[in-house]
């Protein structure tokens, strides 16, 4: 057993027994953090912000939703919207950082793309951040069954239809998803654990892991230097804080971050306030109704990429593409042969590979909101083939790439 | 090295707004057909002729007209004949009372109801008197005088007993114009009236067995229930319903819903009904709004500084 000693403080009480001294230095005063990185490596606190967000007006939602067939439309939109004092800005800012956090992770994952954040030992942030975007997916799906309005509904059908497998005609399996032959209570019941206990567990355990998954690599930075942590830590220990290639993450980072945050956080509110259309779907203000198919079913703007490369084809390759394009992310550590880890615009043809990327996706997302028809379908099919065709590529074009 | 960080948040900026222009204002112009404001103007039907006597229009009204043989006119207490459940079942909807109607209503629109329903409602599509299919409005065919003369008078009469225009407030707007097919829960409305609150349950049970019948009878005429408009200021926005409003047929065509044929006035009271139900927090919203934004900038500004101090030795 540990040997105590009459504390002299309460911090020191507290350290004999929980080494307080010891976690601050390494979450925060002694974890390094290179000099060399732009506002864009703010975006990890910008996502953990807007998930403390999501997390609090959820927590003020829950305790007025009701997840029944019957009453979850009224309780979203008569008790929280009229009722309830500011309810109304609980599902105002729920609904937006829904949305806005999809931005973000956006933006977080090209970062991570451009600058080659996810290669030599970056491998696991990489893919515990893919996993990470697959549970916010299921949590903002999950999410958008609740207020059990018309695109609750019909986007719940579409969606889970498409475990059916096509020509496999799993429709075992899709009943089984539903618990019922058509979204009804127990669909909605079910989808409402989903998005308040487990789907947010799993979340916490992967941001855990993705934090932990940081430590032994460390954070990249924008020119691709491989920096000496111990050395230049132990410079900026040793007074010289203007030479040295590090700084503490806590409070030199952390200072840069909340500007950043600062700035995200006027856009954020602003949206909140003045401009939440987007966020929140007018179809989804009518209530439900298993009779009256909407004109237009689309997913919000985040899934539309994704559904488009469903969408051009017929049902079976269809379905194939769709999966290509939700695992391919995944490996892409592993399908990037190249030996340099710096940013695309030193690296030849993937600079090319990646703006194209870029690009080609706000394409899908654009096409993937309109009718399927006519010039629109067309664009769509040939760039969802496009889409398809760069990550075959991949492997190839930068395994010639030459050693920067 | 050249600060980047300008051009990097160039770069996140451009490519963010151009998948909102693409996913919010292109596509909802793609996806929805756009209709113009006629301004409330009615343009289709003929402008009044002659001008209209009170006197006579009142004699026509309660007599010759034969307006009160479904109408109510509670103004000049003429109740009305029967229980709307019942009326509803006679005519499929309940016929509105004629107090202000002079008030809600157009008088052009008006002049060519009385002379023609189911031109005036824009529903000759569903009611075609040569195919047997009348409207259950019998059209006005004179009382022996200038129809023309007689029409005016009778409209003349209407707007005399009516509120003035500038009294019509947003619940007698709705009330009249679109209460007796639609329901709006939030607001407590149903096709009967307003529910109130009865003590005892029988009663309560008994007032939804009436309103269940009206909408049955409403339901065979109509060819489905209309909606409950509670959220429909978030589900439609204020400009497809007041196109819709204003014609129907030019939003949905071959609806069996009529136009309405109320004044720009009592359009843009119906619309503020529908925010007091759908939108009731806007003005808070705009409130704190304000609030928010002001303490963001307070903090982003210290944030700002905080940086600035912390990177003044990292340099």
């Amino acid at each position: 057993m540990a040997h105590f000693t009459k504390a002299t403080s309460v911090k020191d009480w507290l350290n004999q027994r929980l080494a307080i001294d010891t976690i601050e230095k390494v979450m925060g005063s002694e974890y390094w953090i290179p000099k060399n990185i732009n506002f864009l490596w703010a975006m990890g606190m910008v996502l953990v912000i807007t998930f403390v967000l999501l997390l609090v007006s959820g927590i003020f939602l829950l305790m007025y939703y009701q997840p029944n067939i019957e009453t979850a439309f009224y309780s979203v939109n008569f008790t929280i919207m009229r009722d309830v004092d500011f309810g109304w800005l609980w599902r105002h800012v729920h609904g937006v950082a829904a949305s806005v956090v999809f931005l973000i992770i956006y933006i977080h994952m090209f970062t991570g793309i451009y600058y080659g954040s996810y290669k030599k030992g970056r491998e696991m942030i990489w893919i515990s951040g893919m996993l990470l975007f697959v549970a916010f997916s299921a949590e903002a799906f999950s999410g958008y069954m609740l207020p059990w309005g018309q695109m609750s509904y019909w986007a719940g059908m579409v969606i889970t239809n498409l475990f059916s497998g096509g020509s496999l005609h799993a429709d075992g399996l899709v009943e089984w998803i539903r618990g019922d032959y058509v979204p009804a209570q127990a669909f909605l019941t079910r989808f409402f654990m989903l998005h308040v206990l487990l789907i947010p567990l799993a979340i916490l355990g992967l941001i855990a892991l993705h934090f932990g998954s940081l430590r032994i690599p460390h954070v990249n930075n924008q020119d691709g230097e491989e920096i000496d942590f111990e050395k230049e830590s132990k410079r900026y220990l040793n007074g010289d804080k203007a030479g040295s290639k590090v700084m503490r993450f806590a409070n030199d980072f952390m200072s840069k971050d909340m500007m950043v945050v600062g700035v995200y956080l006027i856009f954020f509110f602003y949206l909140v306030f003045y401009n939440y259309g987007f966020a929140m779907d007018p179809v989804n203000f009518d209530p439900a109704d298993g009779l009256k198919t909407p004109a237009h079913i689309y997913p919000e703007w985040y899934f539309l990429w994704s559904y488009e490369i469903l969408r051009p084809f017929s049902v079976d390759i269809g379905l194939i593409a769709f999966g290509f394009a939700q695992v391919i992310f995944v490996l892409l550590p592993f399908l990037d042969r190249s030996p340099n880890t710096v940013a695309a615009n030193r690296r030849g043809l993937f600079r090319i590979w990646f703006w194209m990327m870029l690009i080609n996706m706000i394409i899908l997302t654009a096409m993937g909101k309109l009718p399927p028809s006519g010039i629109y379908s067309t664009i769509g099919f040939f760039a969802a083939i496009l889409f398809i065709a760069q990550w075959i590529a991949l492997p190839f074009i930068t395994m010639f790439e030459k050693k920067v | 090295m050249k600060n980047k960080e300008p051009l990097i948040l160039a770069v996140v900026v451009v490519f963010s707004l151009i998948t909102y222009y693409l996913v919010e204002p292109f596509a909802h112009h793609v996806l929805h057909k756009h209709v113009e404001s006629e301004g409330f103007v009615y343009a289709d039907l003929p402008a009044l002729t002659k001008t209209g006597n009170v006197a006579n229009g009142k004699e026509l009204v309660m007599g010759a007209g034969a307006c009160t043989g479904c109408h109510a006119v509670e103004a000049v207490g003429m109740p009305a004949a029967m229980e709307p459940q019942m009326a509803a079942a006679s005519y499929g909807v309940n016929p509105p009372d004629l107090s202000n109607a002079g008030a809600i209503y157009d008088a052009k629109f008006l002049a060519d109801l009385i002379k023609n329903p189911a031109h005036a409602l824009k529903v000759a599509h569903k009611f075609d008197a040569t195919k047997g299919q009348a409207h259950p409005m019998a059209p006005f065919s004179g009382a022996g005088g200038d129809i023309e003369q007689e029409v005016a008078d009778m409209v003349a009469y209407l707007q005399s007993i009516a509120i003035k225009p500038e009294a019509v407030t947003p619940k007698i707007a709705f009330e009249n114009a679109c209460g007796r097919c639609h329901a709006l829960s939030y607001e407590k409305w149903t096709q009967l009236g307003e529910k109130p609150s009865f003590k005892y349950k029988k009663d309560a049970l008994a007032f939804d067995i009436k309103v269940l019948e009206y909408e049955d009878s409403l339901k065979a005429y109509m060819g489905k229930l209309p909606p409950d408009l509670s959220m429909y200021i978030r589900s439609r926005g204020e400009h497809f319903i007041s196109t819709l409003i204003e014609n129907p047929q030019n939003q949905l065509e071959g609806t069996a819903m009529p136009r309405v044929g109320v004044t720009a006035q009592t359009a843009e009271k119906v619309i503020e009904y529908l925010e007091d139900a759908g939108d009731t927090k806007r003005h808070e919203r705009e409130e704190i709004g304000k609030n928010v934004m002001i303490y963001i900038v307070i903090f982003a500004i210290f944030a700002l500084l905080w940086k600035k101090q912390v990177w003044k030795e990292l340099h």
